[in-house]
């Protein structure tokens, strides 16, 4: 088993690469695995019967990328930097950072000598431009070494050659290359004597990966500086020339239609407005500032047709989501047998940099700015809409404030080149935050039953059916799936399903074991958010557990450990269990939980302690919510190769607040076709009045290549604070988040769609 | 048109806008400054943090109309000293790599600076009930790394 779960081992074999013509140094290497090595380039496929612990989602999009021939290519520059253009997003996750680790480690370069910068969409990567499924590392660890490795080899060799020595007896530090007999040049003096005439093949042998010396040490983010100064720049934050700031009117229920607009004609006559149009989601508006943007939205009449899901409510999709879940295979009466049944809110994915994106479209052509982790589907998604041929639209990828999942999609992309062709300007389109919550992506509300059969301290059976309303993939995961569906153990599925059991494995011996999705196919906005069914299914799957643990009599983390079926898990749960103190005597009404996932290679176990005496779930925050407190949080993570141990450990922090949120706080009411929500007073993110003020991560050491993590801790986090709540008052809980049965602010109107912006802000200085 | 003029991050500026356009969009859309980042609108995610007179405010929720001749506003462009030395918060976030995504940040830095002269004024050092306090959002979820880098600026300031 524990062999099964690692990749093949690709060290220390050569890479295929390429020199690139160019006048200074320029390499490139395949996305994917290309090594030279004939009788391992392929990647087998293993067998069944549990897809996901033998090949995840990681891996089939590791595999979608191998026939795509797209390369990544970087070039040294004359001041011995080195750039390389990264075909993924950065929306916070920390890859630029990762990255530029992986070039200095390999080429014997400073840190800040290498600049990582997002590519623009490239249509000819096909599959190997989409930043999900925490798989940006896994597939581009090795090309991106390979380059690397291939840039520094020409450069000793094209020192070797002015020098009339060996290239063997060189050394490299910082960047500079230095011979026994004295000799010395920096890499940016032969960036050009080493650049290639033409383009060819080449190999190199990456470094040992016990001869990193930045790889695996902490290091901070490479755009830290900017980000504390107020540099970093964001989509909204671009001078394009007249491009100006644009909004758009949305309708009382998600996906109604404008029939028609009273006043478009007055409201185009207003202060400071250029435009207004009618667009495919509403009535859009272009002005000189935001604010006239927003008065321009308020002030118009405009008559509504109905909208997608205009009768849906939470109650009503629940029911729905109910009688269509899939029926268990194991009868409950052969044995002892638990059954549960737990249910997930609607829950916004919502970034704090809002939707947006800057549009310029010309007659024949367009381009576009946004913070996009699928640029290419983007790209051609655009194309259509203009009637554009796809190399006629460029497409810029914009650092993102944070996606979670909402990057996956070019809502306000498609807008904002929609409403750019209708005016013939330039604009650059914001969503109001209160349409980010009400017409935003969201993830969707699920159901997950679980049935356990046990007898005689063993686990018989473990069956669990989950039921959600239909995820969209309709942002290219689902293209890649079909390209590897065929070769996949799980047969002829649906993508929903193949994603489904690619993500889902099961970590514990508990004897026959089926996990089935089913989902009901609601217009609602859907999307991933930090993971796509991991989180609610883990929860309930951990909640049983302790359910389990406490009817067979045993300590729940005991019990799992006897049940894991691999080692690695056995370490990480162990580690939280010491740090945190596991079984430590606490007050009545607190107590600890534990959590545990393994995903993408990779796994994490939590322990939290949970505070639900009165004391303090009635503290008062003003127009905020408190209710149960986690105190403290300790994380164990094995991410196999941690390249970066202080971004994995952000990352962690990160997941961990979502955990919190999911559980107890955030989701959004839907009612009668829109979520209720519309502020971050009304969704419950995560405070600083909700995190925990003792958190503590340790990130395990390295156990073979690295595996994904960015979406890793949520699914972990979430069950251990489900688990301690449920420690804690003596009840399981069954419906997340815990708070969601009560509506605790009161809902902005639907119309106008937005609310104004307070003018009182003076008399809250503080 | 009406004209406004105050001083932002340490120079007189002067805008002909209309009275009712809020403050943050006369520094994002008319003056170019886009440190202080639109998070909600509505004051309450904090994203626009900024100082006005050396007290943290959100200008998404003022309308410039407000804002007086002798008013001085700081943005987080602002916040390092004219030779460009980071201010002790910024340094303390650099050491604690705090920033995520980063889209918070300037928000998240003005507010912690104004809480620490606030608690100083008062002669006493922040408590963990100080940062429950704190309402900026940061979806990245990176709370507490602002906390422990708010501990160490506290003890440079």
């Amino acid at each position: 088993m524990d062999d099964q779960r690692r990749s093949p081992r690709l060290e220390r074999r050569k890479f295929l690469g390429y020199l690139i013509a160019a006048p200074t140094l320029a390499v490139a290497a395949r996305i994917g695995i290309d090594a030279a090595d004939p009788e391992t380039a392929s990647a087998a496929i293993p067998s069944p019967p549990e897809p996901a612990d033998l090949l995840d989602l990681g891996d089939a999009l590791s595999l979608a990328a191998a026939p795509t021939s797209g390369l990544i290519a970087m070039q040294l520059n004359r001041d011995s930097s080195v750039s390389f253009a990264l075909p993924r997003a950065e929306v916070g996750q920390g890859i630029t950072t990762t990255f530029a680790m992986l070039i200095a480690d390999e080429m014997d370069l400073p840190l800040n000598k290498v600049h990582v910068t997002l590519a623009d969409a490239r249509p000819e990567l096909i599959f190997n431009q989409l930043t999900g499924g925490s798989n940006s590392v896994r597939s581009m660890y090795h090309p991106v070494r390979a380059a690397s490795a291939i840039a520094r080899a020409r450069l000793l060799a094209t020192a070797a050659g002015q020098w009339g020595v060996p290239a063997s007896g060189l050394t490299v530090h910082n960047g500079v290359i230095s011979s026994k007999s004295g000799h010395s040049a920096s890499y940016g003096s032969l960036a050009e004597a080493a650049a290639s005439s033409r383009t060819e093949q080449a190999t190199a042998q990456p470094k040992a990966e016990s001869a990193f010396t930045i790889v695996g040490t902490p290091q901070n983010r490479v755009d830290a500086h900017d980000a504390v100064t107020g540099k970093k720049q964001f989509t909204m934050d671009l001078q394009v020339p007249n491009a100006l700031p644009a909004m758009v009117c949305r309708p009382p229920t998600i996906n109604g239609t404008v029939k028609s607009v009273q006043n478009l004609a007055q409201v185009k006559a207003m202060p400071g407005i250029t435009d207004v149009a009618v667009i495919s989601s509403g009535v859009a508006v272009r002005g000189r500032t935001i604010t006239h943007c927003m008065d321009a939205v308020r002030a118009l009449k405009v008559t509504w047709g109905g909208g997608s899901v205009d009768a849906e409510s939470d109650a009503t999709v629940l029911k729905k989501l109910k009688a269509a879940t899939l029926p268990m295979a194991v009868p409950p009466v052969l044995t002892a047998s638990i059954d549960a049944e737990f249910s997930f809110a609607f829950a916004s994915n919502s970034a704090l940099e809002t939707n947006c994106a800057v549009a310029d479209v010309r007659p024949g052509s367009a381009e576009i700015w946004a913070g996009l982790k699928s640029p290419i589907t983007a790209q051609e998604q655009i194309a259509a809409l203009l009637g554009l041929p796809v190399t006629a639209v460029k497409v810029h990828v914009m650092q993102g404030g944070g996606s979670f999942g909402r990057k996956l999609f070019a809502d306000a992309a498609l807008e904002a080149a929609e409403f750019s062709k209708k005016i013939g300007k330039p604009v650059k389109l914001m969503w109001h935050r209160t349409d980010d919550f009400r017409h935003g992506r969201a993830h969707p509300m699920s159901l997950s039953r679980v049935r356990v059969n046990y007898a005689l301290g063993n686990v018989i059976s473990y069956e669990q059916r989950h039921t959600s309303v239909t995820t969209d993939f309709g942002h290219g995961l689902g293209e890649i799936l079909t390209a590897v569906a065929a070769k996949l153990p799980v047969g002829d599925i649906g993508f929903s399903q193949t994603v489904f059991e690619l993500s889902q494995a099961m970590p514990y011996n508990f004897g026959v074991t089926t996990q089935l999705l089913n989902e009901v196919p609601l217009k609602f906005h859907t999307g991933s958010m930090r993971n796509v069914y991991s989180p609610n299914v883990v929860c309930a799957r951990e909640l049983v557990i302790d359910q389990l643990a406490g009817t067979m009599g045993q300590d729940p983390l005991a019990f799992r450990r006897s049940f894991f079926k691999d080692d690695r898990f056995r370490a990480v749960l162990d580690k939280v269990a010491e740090v945190g103190q596991w079984g430590r005597k606490m007050p009545a009404g607190m107590a600890q939980g534990i959590g545990f996932h393994s995903e993408y290679k990779s796994c994490s176990a939590v322990l939290v302690e949970i505070d639900c005496r009165p004391q303090t779930v009635n503290r008062k925050v003003r127009d905020g919510v408190t209710g149960p407190r986690i105190t403290k949080a300790v994380m164990a993570v094995d991410a196999g190769l941690p390249i970066n141990p202080r971004g994995l450990e952000a990352q962690m922090i990160g997941c961990i607040n979502d955990g919190i949120g999911l559980a107890l706080t955030e989701s959004l009411h839907i009612d009668k076709g829109l979520p209720l929500e519309g502020s971050w007073d009304n969704f419950f993110y995560t405070r600083q009045w909700n995190t925990p003020p003792d958190t503590r991560i340790i990130v395990m050491p390295a156990t073979g290549e690295p595996g994904g993590a960015g979406e890793l801790g949520v699914s972990s986090s979430l069950a251990a604070v489900a688990c301690a709540y449920g420690r804690a008052t003596g009840k399981m809980p069954t419906s997340f988040p815990i708070n969601h049965g009560t509506l605790s602010f009161e809902p902005l109107p639907r119309v106008p769609s937005i609310p104004d912006s307070p003018v009182d802000g003076l008399s809250y200085v503080s | 048109m009406p004209h406004h003029t105050f001083t932002l991050n340490g120079k007189q500026v002067s805008v002909d806008t209309e009275d009712n356009v809020r403050l943050l969009w006369v520094l994002r859309d008319l003056l170019g400054v886009t440190g202080p980042k639109y998070g909600c609108g509505l004051n309450v995610c904090k994203a626009c943090t900024s100082h006005i007179n050396g007290k943290a405010f959100n200008p998404c929720s003022v309308p410039v109309s407000d804002i007086k001749a002798g008013d001085e506003i700081t943005t987080i462009e602002g916040l390092a000293d004219d030779s460009g030395q980071l201010h002790p918060m910024q340094e303390a976030w650099l050491e604690h790599d705090v920033a995520q995504c980063g889209y918070c940040q300037p928000g998240q830095i003005m507010a912690a600076v104004a809480k620490v002269k606030a608690a100083k004024a008062e002669g006493r050092e922040l408590t963990d009930a100080d940062f429950d306090d704190i309402r900026n959002i940061c979806r990245c979820g990176t709370y507490f790394r602002i906390r422990e880098a708010i501990k160490s600026a506290e003890a440079k300031m």
